[in-house]
């Protein structure tokens, strides 16, 4: 459980000498039990109240970087379970399974398919993020020659290895020992072991539950990997059903966030294989909404990657982030004072839609987005806000005239209605009511462009 | 250390709505836990899927959803026959599309019509959507839904601007209603209580938050629901317990991924399977949120959501 402000300042030293920042102690203490302040901030707290703080303050799913460098992932430090409350931290990372039975052509195909996976969506650049690698041969010098093809193919990728034997990870983790690699298979028989490894090669243990044992089972062996020196792990609940991820998935994130449960606080790694590609890519999409931090897949074709990189940024967006854009006139490809010039209204989703088949249209053009209070077309329409006087108003406030040469304006089919009465308002200006729906822009702009 | 499941103690429930006559009727609804969460109560019903078709032929169409239906389209009543007989429907949207004074304008009686048609044809549980033009749904609902009386259909969408005459249409002739506000909780909530103070039965009401697709804004369709879910069910808000739609297909596919050729955008890959792809992980991150029914498009779309959700049932 997480401590309260009263619990925190007990331990604190009560000597309100501000050297925290903080005019007392007990200040002091509620920042901290609202995590909104750091305990090493105070320089006169004793060890035993910092190992009891620490524990308690820690955020309630760990903070692990897995891999190294430009392609290291974060996962863990998620506060919330619902999206509404906070923006969700980490975005889950995807993995491609390459098993060790594949042939050495075939593994260095799938790498160099992973490593091509890359592309770009509304500004970022999103892709498969890892390879986990398979002991399907349960052949440990095997699974070490894979981890050579892999390191020498893609040496920045980060690399799950999924084997059972300790002996087998052994050989094939040490090609990774800098790289902060995932080692997936500690259960209750080999956990030892499985420790003893992970911390020789300063790896990420994955913890695997047997079918029957669940997270009770999961929570023992991470209490007991912890108590071997072993901090990094990721939680494999074992869960392959869809209806099993998400109530697994569920108990795991919420004891974590709800009851400071710690030996469950440490990121999900689901395994979505399955045969059939889109089935498989409705598990991941589960997995991706419901707390997942990395999902194994067995294919990644383009089309996949696609739906699954847009459902990730989607999910991982910020909620608090109005649903407005800001009122001016945005230039979209490389207008020039005769490219054409478009209204519609500032709610956030209309902006994204019009301007984006503005873009897919090639013709570079002008959009006037009005204020409207982030309200659609018709709605802010019906609602007196999208009105031939406040868009004649905007429209001549807005200094586009300065810009274009032409005096034309487009409004959206919708609000054909609205063409004559600005035309009154707007004096010399010709207004053309273009199509209704935004999908029917890139014909409409391109006819007139021929 | 143990390890208890933190299960979480519902106080409301959803309400259970049947639609169609028997013995062709479906339920959706009355769980009393967040959606799917059957480890911690009950999940009676799974999720409904209701094959989309239209008034008219569907020109506007990418051709990816357009191919499969290419042999019944030209007419509502095979293209009705086909989903429920060949797709085995488990019930059917039918969108009045042609009657938007910018498309066809057709008239209330020809969407009255096309309903008499189909429900003579078939039995087969029938959602009957207007245009989205609120001015012109009140008239042609009101048609359509005489047309359909105590065929136990569901009626949609009543919107802030005309849902006393759609609400009116549904209840005189023994319908459900979809009451449609634009991404606000309070919004939806706001409108289901102004449709029961008209003596609605609250029931009878199946909440439409307003969709969007995967890429164009689903995030806040899926945070809505999910508001929506934990209002009805932790804070036992009855005005927030009706089922909710998710009106997929007709924003799916408008979304350019949809419908750009690979050869346009490379890195895209496969236009049929991106597309159908498009429309069933926006259907299950929807089902996930808390939709119970959905109106869809692609048979392979709808095929693959109904496996996974076996899965989750
Ligand atoms: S620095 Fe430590 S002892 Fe000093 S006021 Fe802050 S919390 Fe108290």
């Amino acid at each position: 459980m997480a401590l309260t402000g009263v619990e925190i300042f007990k331990l604190l030293p009560k000597t309100n000498c501000k050297k925290c920042g903080f005019p007392t102690c007990l200040a002091f203490a509620m920042k901290l039990a609202q995590r909104q302040a750091s305990l090493d901030l105070c320089p006169d707290v004793s060890e035993e109240a910092k190992q009891k703080l620490g524990e308690a303050s820690a955020p309630p799913v760990r903070p692990i970087t897995f891999g190294v460098g430009n392609k290291a992932i974060k996962m863990g430090e998620e506060t919330v379970l619902f999206r509404h409350d906070k923006k969700f931290v980490n975005p889950c990372a995807f993995a491609l399974e390459i098993k060790d039975s594949l042939s050495d052509d075939e593994i260095i195909t799938r790498v160099e398919e992973i490593l091509n996976s890359e592309i770009e969506r509304v500004g970022q650049k999103l892709r498969v993020d890892a390879i986990a690698l398979i002991n399907d041969s349960n052949d440990a010098a095997r699974l070490e020659a894979a981890a050579k093809l892999i390191v020498a193919k893609a040496h920045e990728m980060p690399l799950i290895i999924c084997a059972s034997s300790p002996q087998a990870a052994e050989a094939s983790l040490r090609l990774y020992a800098d790289k902060k690699p995932i080692i997936c298979g500690a259960n209750s028989e080999n956990a030892e072991l499985m420790a003893d490894i992970a911390k020789t090669y300063n790896a990420i243990l994955g913890i695997t539950a047997t079918a029957s044992g669940g997270l009770d089972e999961i929570s023992n062996i991470t209490e007991k990997v912890k108590a071997l020196g072993v901090t990094d792990m990721v939680i494999d609940p074992g869960a392959r059903k869809a209806k099993e991820i998400l109530e697994q998935n569920t108990l795991i994130r919420r004891a974590a966030i709800k009851k400071n449960f710690k030996p469950l606080g440490y990121p999900i790694i689901t395994f979505a294989q399955r045969e059939d590609g889109l089935k498989e890519a409705l598990i991941a999409a589960i997995g991706i909404a419901k707390y997942s931090s990395i999902i194994v897949l067995s294919s990644i074709e383009k089309w996949k990657n696609l739906a699954l990189f847009t459902l990730r940024q989607n999910i991982y967006t910020d909620p608090q982030v109005p649903m407005q854009v800001e009122q001016k006139i945005y230039k979209l490809g490389e207008p020039t004072s005769e490219s054409p010039l478009l209204i519609t209204t500032n709610f956030s989703l209309t902006y994204f839609i019009v301007s984006g088949e503005i873009e897919n249209s090639k013709v570079p053009g002008y959009l006037a987005v009005m204020d409207c209070e982030g309200l659609s077309v018709l709605t802010a329409w019906a609602a007196g806000k999208f009105t031939a006087s406040k868009i004649a108003q905007f429209i001549k406030e807005s200094g586009v005239e300065n810009e274009i040469k032409h005096r034309e304006l487009i409004i959206p089919g919708y609000v054909a209605i609205l063409s004559g009465a600005i035309e009154d308002k707007l004096e010399g200006w010709k207004i053309t009511v273009g199509p209704r729906e935004a999908n029917g822009i890139p014909a409409f702009l391109k006819s007139r462009a021929a | 250390m143990a390890f208890t499941p933190p299960k979480e103690t519902y106080t409301g429930k959803v309400y259970t709505l049947e639609i169609g006559v028997p013995p062709d009727t479906v339920r959706f609804g009355g769980e009393n836990v967040l959606p799917l969460h059957g480890f911690e109560g009950i999940v009676p019903s799974r999720p409904v899927i209701a094959y989309e078709i239209q008034d008219i032929p569907p020109d506007d169409w990418p051709d990816t959803v357009k191919k499969p239906f290419k042999d019944v389209s030209d007419d509502p009543v095979s293209w009705a026959k086909f989903c429920r007989d060949a797709l085995k429907a488990r019930a059917i949207a039918l969108r009045l599309i042609g009657t938007h004074p910018d498309r066809e304008n057709r008239s209330p009686e020809d969407a009255a019509k096309t309903v008499r048609d189909i429900l003579s044809a078939i039995d087969v549980p029938l959602i009957i959507l207007g245009s989205n033009h609120t001015e012109k749904d009140a008239s042609v609902l009101i048609a359509a839904a005489e047309a359909a009386k105590d065929k136990n259909c569901i009626i949609g969408k009543a919107q802030e601007a005309n849902y006393k005459t759609v609400a009116a249409a549904a209840m005189a002739n023994n319908h459900k209603l979809i009451a449609m506000s634009e991404l606000d909780i309070n919004l939806s909530k706001q409108l289901n209580i102004l449709i029961t103070q008209m003596g609605f039965d609250k029931e009878r009401i199946i909440t439409d938050p307003m969709c969007s697709a995967l890429g164009y804004g689903i995030e806040y369709t899926y945070s809505v629901m999910e508001r929506i879910r934990l209002a009805a069910l932790l804070q036992n808000d009855a005005t927030m317990q009706q089922p909710m739609l998710g009106d997929i297909g007709m924003y799916v596919w408008k979304a350019k991924e949809t419908q750009a050729r690979p050869e346009d955008v490379p890195p895209w890959g496969s236009l049929e399977e991106r597309g159908i792809a498009w429309e069933a992980v926006t259907a299950i991150a929807l089902i996930i949120a808390g939709a119970e029914l959905l109106v869809m498009r692609h048979p392979k779309a709808i095929e693959a959501v109904e496996k996974v959700v076996d899965e989750l049932i």
